[in-house]
């Protein structure tokens, strides 16, 4: 049990102090390997709680794919980062109230909430005990079933978001000779070859 | 020392805070606020399977999943968006967005 809150106060306390680096962190560059980091401890957070498939997923997606995205953006953009700083002690005091007074109601939430004890003793699906099946394999028999309109939902968002993030950074180049197999097709014999007879010994 | 559902409650208050105050005082560098909305999503996910687990309910982690796939074509569109508006801007200042008011 000590080992668990040992690594709960371990995951917290980088998870906590990550989050406040990226937003924080003067290079944007840094931001995103500190929001890295608050990744890998979030899925360590997730790990403790018994969710071993969403803190893998949360590895792969986040970690492997969103901050990637987000580190090749940074680099991509030649960016005057020094510029952006400009208001950042203007915003400090207004944000600063706004931040402690959210903190304060969500702690007061926290701290005198209690759950209906009925809610505990039915759940819509229960979890399986570990040594019958495995969170994974749990999850998939609820995914797969019974939200299986939902997960359907959740492709069809990552469809329009793939499709929307093409549409929108591609650009036609003006100048540049691309291949057109319509135009290829249609030419016949008569517009692509020119027969000419050679007088001899005089050239055309 | 036992480690129940207000502890986890608590990180996830905690990122949830640094995230909309990552938003107040970011108000120019576009990047930065969208890391902080992922914070914002990391800190929703925190609750969702720190409830789930609390009562032994897996539909929890379900939904859970469901706001990890909102939140990765968040940042997808977000950065194309992003992208799109450097081209043509030369800058990522998000004051200048205002550009297309009449």
């Amino acid at each position: 049990m000590t080992v668990t809150a040992a690594f709960f106060y371990l995951f917290a306390t980088i998870t906590i102090a990550s989050g406040f680096m990226v937003i924080a962190s003067r290079n944007p560059v840094q931001s995103v390997l500190f929001l890295i980091l608050a990744f890998v401890n979030a899925a360590g957070l997730f790990l403790l709680m018994g969710a071993e498939f969403l803190a893998m997923i949360l590895v792969i997606v986040y970690v492997g794919a969103v901050a990637v995205l987000f580190l090749f953006v940074v680099m991509m953009l030649d960016v005057d980062f020094a510029a952006l700083r400009q208001g950042f002690l203007q915003y400090l005091p207004i944000g600063g109230l706004i931040g402690l007074i959210l903190l304060l109601e969500l702690i007061l939430v926290v701290g005198t909430y209690t759950i209906d004890p009925g809610l505990v003793r039915s759940p819509q699906v229960p979890i399986p005990s570990a040594d019958v099946m495995t969170n994974t394999e749990a999850i998939g028999q609820v995914l797969y079933t019974r939200y299986f309109y939902f997960f359907q939902a959740a492709g069809l968002i990552l469809l329009v978001a793939m499709i929307g993030a093409i549409v929108l950074t591609l650009r036609e180049r003006v100048g540049v000779r691309r291949q057109d197999i319509t135009k290829q097709n249609a030419r016949t014999q008569e517009t692509a070859v020119e027969v000419r007879k050679v007088p001899f010994r005089q050239g055309i | 020392m036992v480690i129940g559902l207000g502890h986890y409650l608590t990180v996830a208050a905690v990122l949830f805070t640094l995230g909309v105050f990552g938003i107040f005082i970011n108000r120019k560098n576009v990047i930065v606020i969208l890391m902080s909305i992922e914070l914002i999503l990391l800190a929703v996910n925190i609750n969702m399977v720190a409830f789930s687990t609390h009562l032994n309910d897996i539909v929890g982690q379900v939904f859970a999943m469901l706001i990890l796939t909102v939140a990765a074509a968040e940042a997808a569109i977000g950065l194309a968006i992003l992208v799109v508006f450097f081209r043509n801007r030369g800058s990522i200042a998000v004051e200048d967005v205002n550009m297309m008011r009449g």
